[in-house]
């Protein structure tokens, strides 16, 4: 908040976001997915896989965990680390939601 | 938030049951602090007879050792007795000092043993039946001395008569009544239970008053009001209980024969206090046993914990005597009036005797010595009104009916009804632990006590759960005995549909939660139950998308690259020029990089963006081909008839309807179906889920192929000859599949594991059953009656995103400069 670096780009309303299920959002080459849990947290990711660079806005939501669609792995969204015995980390994105209204920090 | 105080007075069975029904309504409401006068964590009081009998041990029968309380995060003051309630600064003070404030207040004093005030009743050597201390004491007596009388000769004083006899003392009751146990034996059973216990040793005074007792410091004996007298050296009052209620009465609580307690079990006096056991008065009855206190405590919990208005209504109950080798069920109205309508068994030799009151066909009251296997069901029966003319001239010999072999108890259980109480004191029924046995696995009495509460209170059923156990994994032990669905359960597929089916469960999460899932749930399982409550329950079930597998949510193919793939149906294989052109302009107009020609006779566009593909199935305008779901693909024929020179039948044709009949159906896994014009089978039809073959005048149908990881040829159902036929069977076999399949099971493994034969009496030879069938599948049909990527275009069309909104593309800025 007013830091300079955290500025908050508008994504879209949460209700927009299916719930316990993902959006994609492009940042230029960068694909971003935003995920609405169970609770209407909300989680940002790179939506790569670590392992053949699957979507992972399309895998299922398990707890504050995404499993990806292609062949499984286990990331958790906090930290975007992969779940043993997998190994590898995905950059997570600064996400939050005010009055309705998902925003984004690069 | 800040936690609301619940401190409760008395640390027994009656409280300490209702904070356990608390923490599991809401683990987090409350700070608990409890004091309990006695210097034990909370112990099973009922089993304080068989532990003076010596058939158990003090630590056998602790039920919330001292660990429990602090796991649960309850203070628990042992050994401190509360002197008084200040109400008005809503705290409470121990003997000692200590203090408690609170928010809530629970008193759970239990009651206290009366004894009767003859003179001399204050000497040394004259004692109650109440707790360990007492329990001790007896120990400590039977060592020193040898003669015991025993006052009351009901329940308590009979089994403290006995165990006071297995510690190797004389022991003689007095009852002042002509029967013992009057309040629940009529008096041929007393007698019986007499002649029984005197042959045991134990001796009998009975219809006499005591009026002294006598000796110096200690007693030495007791005088009669016939004049008559007793030499004994211990002497125990066991004449009946008062509501421990003075500490209430003191700080102001109404009382009346106990602490008076609303439905809700709230005094009536302070809204922030409550009572439970057998301290409190409900509706003019304060009770003397576990099975209505436990009533009362879940109550009490429901009501503190703010889940709603649920009303004690008082209870029914029914006894048994725990004194070993001695068999005595009693409940209701047994007495019968003058011209009552009484049946009676005496079977002198056996030792049996049985009656029962009946009331317009209805069991008004029950009286069992000897046999008591059947006291359970009619206990239920009479509770449920049941109307028993129809029985009435077998009832005694056996509720479950004549000419079974004896009383060999797995019969009996088999036949008792699913609600019929087997735990009286816990209220859980037969079904109860049944279901405990089989989603938990459990095999042993004391898994059943833990998961249950079952025969942990009296003990009285244990056997009846023993019987339970034996005939629920007799039959069912090879059903239920193959691998949990995955990681999040111990449950495996059957036992997740059946729990499903009866608890009427509709949500995946819900599912989760009542059948208590490890974590969140993963791709096996979620997508599993989500088929099963789909499949269950079409109307009144929505679909899960969230537990769908990428494929299935999309309604496309996921590809390696994260784009996706279309196929539109071509039902049969069979097109049209107008369906070419058509693919192909969307083809070219989204730019697809590959069209391709699949195995299953149709075309794939592949490499499709997810943004492009809203727009590309609404230009195609082609119902969707199902390539990515567990649900009918294709449908694959030769030419059949129509062209080929060696064809029987026309085989495009039934290919093509029966591909538009089974359209859009969820499966346990994928389903093909060949058809094929004659046996060359140019349709492959042999290796897939349903094959048919065009033979002169009929079809063969032959299921359970696979062409799959492990190729299996099909095996033959059967030969049928109209095409109506074709379509009926395999609805009744594709039902059959829906209903008993395991999710990601097809049906070659599924075909195998179930039994062709079995296949075939329900989907063939039973026509009923086909009929039944085939109306549950079009039933289904019915409710699966759009096709998903219409319903997309049309909600896309109306700007309704929020379904399906995943597809739309959303761009924002990379950098915004600070
Ligand atoms: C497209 C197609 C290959 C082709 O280009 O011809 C194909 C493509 C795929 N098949 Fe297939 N199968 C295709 C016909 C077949 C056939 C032939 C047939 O249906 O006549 C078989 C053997 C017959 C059978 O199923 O018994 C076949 C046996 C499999 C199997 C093994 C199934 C098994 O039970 O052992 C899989 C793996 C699975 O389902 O888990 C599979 C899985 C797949 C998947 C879905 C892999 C996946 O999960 O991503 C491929 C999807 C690619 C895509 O996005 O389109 N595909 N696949 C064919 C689509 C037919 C159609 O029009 O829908
Ligand atoms: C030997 C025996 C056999 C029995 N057999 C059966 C049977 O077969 N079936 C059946 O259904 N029932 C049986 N009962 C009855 C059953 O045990 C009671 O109904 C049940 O224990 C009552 O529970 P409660 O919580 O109301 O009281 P209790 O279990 O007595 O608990 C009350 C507790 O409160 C404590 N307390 C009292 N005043 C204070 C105070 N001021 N401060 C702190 N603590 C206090 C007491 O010390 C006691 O520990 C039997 C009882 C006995 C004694
Ligand atoms: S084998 Fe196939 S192509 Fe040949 S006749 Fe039979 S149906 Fe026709
Ligand atoms: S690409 Fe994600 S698990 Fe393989």
């Amino acid at each position: 908040m007013g830091n300079a670096t955290a500025a908050w780009i508008e994504v879209c309303k949460l209700d927009e976001i299916p719930p316990s299920q993902a959006r994609t959002v492009n940042a230029g080459d960068t694909v971003i997915a935003v995920f609405r849990l169970t609770d209407d947290r909300v989680k940002a990711i790179e939506n790569r896989c670590p392992h053949k660079h699957g979507p992972l806005a399309e895998g299922i939501i398990s707890g504050d965990d995404i499993l990806c669609p292609l062949h499984n792995w286990r990331i958790h969204l906090d930290d975007g680390v992969v779940a043993a015995p997998d190994e590898g980390c995905v950059k997570t994105y600064p996400v939050k939601v005010e009055d309705g209204q998902v925003f984004l920090s690069l | 938030m800040l936690k609301k105080k619940l401190v409760m007075i008395g640390n027994g069975m009656a409280g300490v049951r209702a904070i356990e029904e608390i923490l599991q309504a809401n683990p987090d409401m409350f700070d608990i602090t409890i004091f309990g006068a006695e210097k034990y964590p909370n112990y099973n009081r009922i089993m304080l007879s068989p532990v003076l009998a010596g058939d158990t041990t003090v630590e056998d029968i602790i039920l919330n050792d001292e660990q429990w309380y602090a796991d649960n995060g309850i203070t628990l003051h042992m050994g401190k007795r509360i002197k008084e309630i200040q109400r008005g600064y809503k705290k409470v003070i121990a003997e000692d000092g200590t203090e408690a404030e609170y928010d809530n207040l629970i008193i759970a004093t239990g009651s206290d043993p009366f004894i009767i005030p003859v003179p001399g009743h204050d000497k040394d050597g004259v004692m109650a039946f109440r707790d360990i201390d007492d329990c001790d004491k007896m120990f400590a007596a039977a060592k020193k001395y040898k003669k015991a009388a025993v006052i009351g000769g009901g329940l308590l004083g009979l089994e403290a008569a006995k165990g006071l006899l297995n510690l190797g003392m004389e022991a003689t009751v007095i009852h002042d009544q002509a029967t013992l146990m009057n309040m629940q034996l009529d008096s041929v059973a007393g007698e019986m239970l007499r002649a029984d216990l005197e042959e045991q040793g134990m001796h009998f005074k009975v219809s006499t008053l005591t009026t002294e007792v006598m000796g110096d410091k200690r007693v030495s004996g007791l005088k009669f009001k016939d004049g008559s007298s007793l030499d004994c050296d211990l002497l125990i009052m066991a004449v009946g209980i008062r509501p421990n209620m003075a500490l209430a009465k003191d700080s102001g609580i109404y009382c009346n024969r106990g602490i008076v307690v609303n439905d809700y079990m709230q005094t009536v006096t302070d809204p922030a206090i409550y009572s439970v056991g057998e301290c409190a008065e409900h509706r003019g009855i304060a009770y003397g046993l576990v099975a209505p206190l436990f009533e009362q405590a879940k109550v009490l919990a429901y009501q503190i914990t703010g889940q709603g208005l649920k009303a004690y209504q008082g209870s029914v109950v029914s006894t048994k005597l725990k004194v070993s080798g001695v068999d005595v069920f009693s409940a209701g109205d047994f007495m019968g009036g003058p011209g009552a309508d009484v049946l009676e068994l005496m079977d002198r030799v056996g030792g049996v005797y049985k009656k029962l009151v009946l009331e317009d066909d209805k069991i008004k009251g029950v009286v069992m010595f000897g046999d008591t296997a059947d006291g359970p069901t009619f206990f239920q029966w009479m509770q449920d009104g049941k109307d028993v003319s129809e029985q009435r001239s077998s009832l005694l010999f056996s509720a479950s009916g004549l000419g079974d072999s004896g009383h060999s108890g797995i019969d009996l259980v088999s036949a008792m009804a699913d609600d019929t109480i087997v735990c009286g004191c816990n209220g859980v029924s037969k079904k109860d632990v049944v279901d405990a046995i089989m989603t938990k696995g459990l095999t042993t009495r004391k898994e059943v006590t833990s998961c249950t509460k079952a025969a942990g209170s009296c003990g009285g059923c244990a056997d009846l759960v023993d019987q339970l156990l034996a005939s629920t994994l007799g039959t069912a032990f090879v059903e239920s005995d193959h691998e949990p669905i995955c990681g999040c359960t111990d449950l495996n597929h059957e036992q997740v549909k059946e729990q499903i089916k009866t608890k009427k469960l509709t949500m995946v999460r819900e599912v989760m939660n009542v059948l208590e899932w490890k974590g969140e749930g993963c791709q096996v399982c979620r997508p599993a139950i989500n088929y099963y409550i789909g499949m269950l329950f079409p109307e009144d079930s929505e679909d899960d998308r969230s537990s769908r597998i990428a494929n299935e949510k999309m309604h496309a193919n996921i590809q390696k690259d994260g784009t996706f793939s279309v196929i539109p149906r071509i039902y049969g294989g069979e097109t049209t020029p107008d369906d070419l052109i058509r693919i192909a302009t969307v083809a070219k107009k989204y730019d697809v990089p590959t069209v391709k020609i699949t195995g299953g006779q149709r075309i794939d566009l592949l490499g499709v963006k997810k943004e492009d593909l809203t727009a590309m199935w609404k230009d195609l305008d082609m119902p969707s081909g199902f390539a990515y779901g567990k649900a009918l693909r294709t449908v694959k024929t030769c030419v059949g008839s129509k062209w080929c020179r060696f064809g029987t039948q026309d085989s495009t044709s039934l290919g093509i309807h029966l591909e538009k009949r089974l359209d859009r159906i969820w499966f346990p896994a994928k389903v093909k179906f060949g058809v094929s014009g004659c046996p060359r089978n140019c349709a492959e039809a042999t290796i897939k889920d349903i094959g048919i073959v065009g033979v002169e005048g009929g079809w063969e149908i032959s299921t359970g192929g696979n062409g799959g990881v492990h190729v299996v040829a099909t095996e033959l159902l059967c030969i049928v000859e109209t095409a109506e036929e074709v379509e009926e069977v395999s609805k009744a076999y594709l039902q059959h599949y829906r209903e008993t399949g395991r999710h990601n099971e097809r049906t070659a493994p599924w075909q195998k594991r179930v039994g062709l034969d079995s296949i075939k009496a329900l989907v063939v030879d039973d026509l009923e059953s086909r009929k039944a069938l085939v109306a549950r599948m079009d039933a289904y049909i019915a409710t699966q009656d759009q096709d998903p990527w219409a319903a997309r275009v049309a909600d896309a069309e109306k700007e309704q995103l929020n379904k399906f909104s995943e597809y739309k593309r959303i761009d924002i800025p990379v950098r915004v400069e600070a």
